[in-house]
């Protein structure tokens, strides 16, 4: 790595959902030795350090204008695996997808994943992400056995669920603000076929679409509902559920074929004749109010019927990664997602006030997806029992005030319903807000565990400076 | 790794997003009035100058307007050039990115009809022209991997011909302006705007005490003419718009007739 502090590596840096664009030195490290010596530089220039892996936060969580930006994708060997206990051990800028293409051929496939395989294991622990089975499998950092990490000190720390219990449960979930994970070992999950049992079925209003997914989850592998909020009145919270089971050993005759790479992949055309990276061009007349009504109303019609199939797990999983680049679709003001995590008891209350309040102010959700999720016990913890539901809206200099509005006043209907935030989404977040759905105590630990690890601040991202920085 | 902590913005986020800007030589004149109005405008500015309480004062007036941090003041003298690279990459920092640079700070020494001295023709082309070179060089060369910014020099009209009454600032701002069409010519095509502005007579600091002046504007008129031209990406701004003109003819006087001239 080339260790000089030029304005050559000062380059602008972007959330996923392109709605955020600040420039920082940008880094590559190639491994723990040259992540010291960006440690060094930022010593030396008074600057503060943030760990980027893919870049696929919807806000400033691998973020930090003006100082030093790590990407750690070129940290992506996988270290160790042993296909007889499932056992992984990779560098933290290896992908969910380098992740099941390595292991799936053997029968494994990773316990937590992202709906874009392009994450990193890094980020996703730092996140300390959660997929359409959290209500069974947690958290993604509830299957990680060891990670060891470096400190901006220099030391380099083990942490496991026994060892340094205190940092593992809060550098999981910590954006990279006590430490910069340099390997991580996880349990993958055992699989006996390539291919996942799915139902698909419509739900006709908010209060079905929950007791649906309540219903359903103790019942399967995994659960996850679209929520079209275009749709108001009695349909509002209209949507389709999608439910997936594994298969059982033997139940598949052709595993053999279906664990394979190659059998994993996703169309590369739509309705068999449009090349998916035309989409995003296709989709731009219909990203504004009436054409996602259209498109969603269509969506739901068709999918009310209920279906089941099998599909493959990248199929199944990576909703996202169907359509390439999807993000630009929303146009040069990019796109926020907003992501609430609600009590079963107050969810449905909240989230009815929730969409009406975005349809009344002309700025409803273009996509709306809806998880049931568990509690977990690490530090900074966006997990309730209950269910999430995750919110996009399209950003343009028209809408842009009057939806920093909305999403406070969302925000309030959040707390007060006893929700919590995601740190990894929501990207308006007060360090207010953050103080009440947290608790001091919390915060107090973090800040605790922050001074022990980085007493100087070297490690800070505009997302910790959000949450964090008025209260140093 | 701050050891003193000024009171600086919030980061931005995709919802409250930040347009950042550098202004050199801000406490008083055509500086302050940019900042008042770039603030306005929703500008979040680094302010340097070296007369620092005014500095402060003025960032304090801005700031409790805005209702939020959205002017920080740093003391700094330009001819510091030394200073420079390592303040430049803390307001980096400090601000979170950088889109626009405006250098401003420019003294006028009068010598004197028919007076020579060196001590203020070298004191006028440190301010003037070097200090802008040790800002507009690392500045450049950001915006240019950066791929946008807009950069900003207030020259003058002084700089579009060499008169009989101040030749080091008539030369200090012809090279500035120069320097400007150079840079303009490098980085338009890496997507930045350089903007030269070359205001006639100002009611500023600098002018207060010099005699027959004419057609004086006031620095809010000025920084308003900049701003509209920083927006409209325009490459030369003779402000008021009348500089144009006379410019124009000056510009043209033969020099037969021009160094008979006491102008």
């Amino acid at each position: 790595m080339n260790s000089k502090l030029t304005y050559e590596k000062f380059l602008p840096l972007e959330n996923f959902g392109h709605s955020l664009r600040t420039p920082a030195y940008l880094f590559r490290p190639r491994d723990a030795e040259d992540i010291l010596t960006a440690f060094k530089l930022a010593r030396e220039n008074g600057l503060t350090v943030t760990a980027r892996g893919a870049g696929r936060s919807y806000n400033d969580a691998a973020i930090n204008g003006g100082g030093i930006v790590l990407d750690l994708q070129q940290m992506n060997r996988i270290l160790a695996w042993d296909p007889t206990c499932g056992l992984i051990t990779v560098e933290p800028g290896v992908t969910i997808c380098q992740l099941w293409q390595t292991t799936l051929p053997d029968g494994w496939w990773p316990p937590v994943v992202s709906g874009t395989m392009t994450t990193t294991l890094g980020g996703c622990l730092g996140a300390n992400i959660h997929g359409k089975n959290n209500f069974r499998m947690g958290t993604i950092g509830e299957h990680v056995t060891e990670f060891t990490a470096l400190l901006p000190s220099g030391a380099e720390v083990t942490c496991s669920p026994k060892k340094n219990g205190d940092l593992f449960r809060a550098m999981i979930g910590g954006f990279g603000m006590l430490g910069i994970f340099t390997s991580i070992t996880l349990q993958m999950k055992r699989v006996y076929s390539g291919l996942l049992n799915v139902r698909a079925w419509g739900v006709p209003d908010l209060k079905t679409h929950l007791a649906e997914i309540e219903a359903a989850a103790p019942e399967h592998n995994y659960t996850v509902g679209w929520l079209d909020a275009t749709a108001s009145g009695r349909s509002l919270g209209r949507g389709q559920l999608h439910t997936a089971d594994y298969l059982a050993e033997g139940e598949d005759p052709a595993a053999a074929q279906t664990l394979r790479v190659e059998y994993q992949t996703l169309p590369d055309k739509f309705f068999g004749v449009v090349p998916k990276s035309l989409l995003p061009l296709l989709m731009k007349p219909f990203m504004n109010n009436l054409g996602v009504w259209g498109v969603n109303t269509a969506k739901y019609l068709l999918g009310a019927r209920q279906k089941t199939y099998r599909q493959s797990h990248a199929a199944f999983h990576f909703l996202l990664d169907y359509i390439p680049h999807w993000e630009i679709a929303y146009g040069r003001g990019g796109l926020i997602q907003y992501q609430s995590f609600l009590p079963k008891e107050t969810a449905l209350e909240a989230w009815t006030e929730m969409l009406t309040l975005s349809q009344k102010r002309g700025i409803p959700s273009y996509l709306g997806v809806t998880k049931r999720h568990r509690p977990d016990n690490f530090l900074l913890s966006h997990a309730v029992d209950g269910f999430s539901l995750a919110l996009d809206f399209k950003v343009t200099d028209s809408n842009r005030t009057r939806l920093a509005r909305m999403l406070s006043e969302f925000d309030e209907i959040v707390l007060q319903a006893g929700g919590r935030f995601y740190f990894a989404k929501n990207s308006e977040t007060s360090a207010e807000t953050a103080r009440r759905f947290l608790g001091e105590e919390t915060l107090n630990r973090f800040r605790a565990l922050k001074k022990r690890c980085d007493p100087h601040f070297v490690l800070e991202s505009d997302l910790y400076r959000r949450i964090f920085g008025e209260q140093q | 790794m701050r050891t003193e902590q000024p009171a600086l913005p919030l980061p931005a986020t995709p919802l409250h997003p930040r347009k950042r800007a550098i202004i050199v030589g801000a406490s008083s004149g055509i500086g302050a009035a940019l900042a008042r109005r770039l603030a306005a405008e929703g500008w979040t500015l680094a302010l340097l100058a070296r007369r620092f309480d005014r500095l402060t004062a003025l960032a304090e007036e801005i700031n409790t307007a805005a209702g939020e941090i959205r002017a920080v003041p740093y003391m700094h003298d330009v001819t510091d050039t030394a200073a420079v690279p390592d303040l430049l990459k803390q307001i980096l920092a400090d601000l979170g990115g950088l889109d626009l640079f405006i250098y401003n700070s420019g003294i006028a020494l009068p010598t004197g009809f028919r007076h020579y001295d060196f001590e203020k023709d070298l004191e006028m082309t440190k301010v003037n022209y070097i200090g802008a070179l040790a800002w507009l060089d690392p500045v450049a060369s950001l915006f240019q991997s950066l791929g946008s910014g807009h950069i900003v020099g207030i020259s003058s009209v002084a700089g579009d011909r060499g008169r009989v009454k101040n030749p080091a600032y008539n030369a200090s701002k012809a090279a500035l302006t120069c320097y400007l069409e150079a840079l303009r010519n490098r980085l338009t095509r890496r997507g930045v705007h350089v903007l030269t502005v070359k205001p006639g007579y100002v009611a500023t600091e600098m002018t207060q005490k010099q005699k027959g002046l004419f057609l004086v504007a006031s620095p809010e008129k000025v920084a308003a003419d900049i701003c509209r031209a920083i927006r409209r990406r325009k490459q030369t701004l003779y402000t008021p718009w009348f500089w144009e003109w006379i410019m124009l003819i000056v510009r043209h006087i033969p020099s037969f007739i021009f160094r008979r001239l006491n102008f």
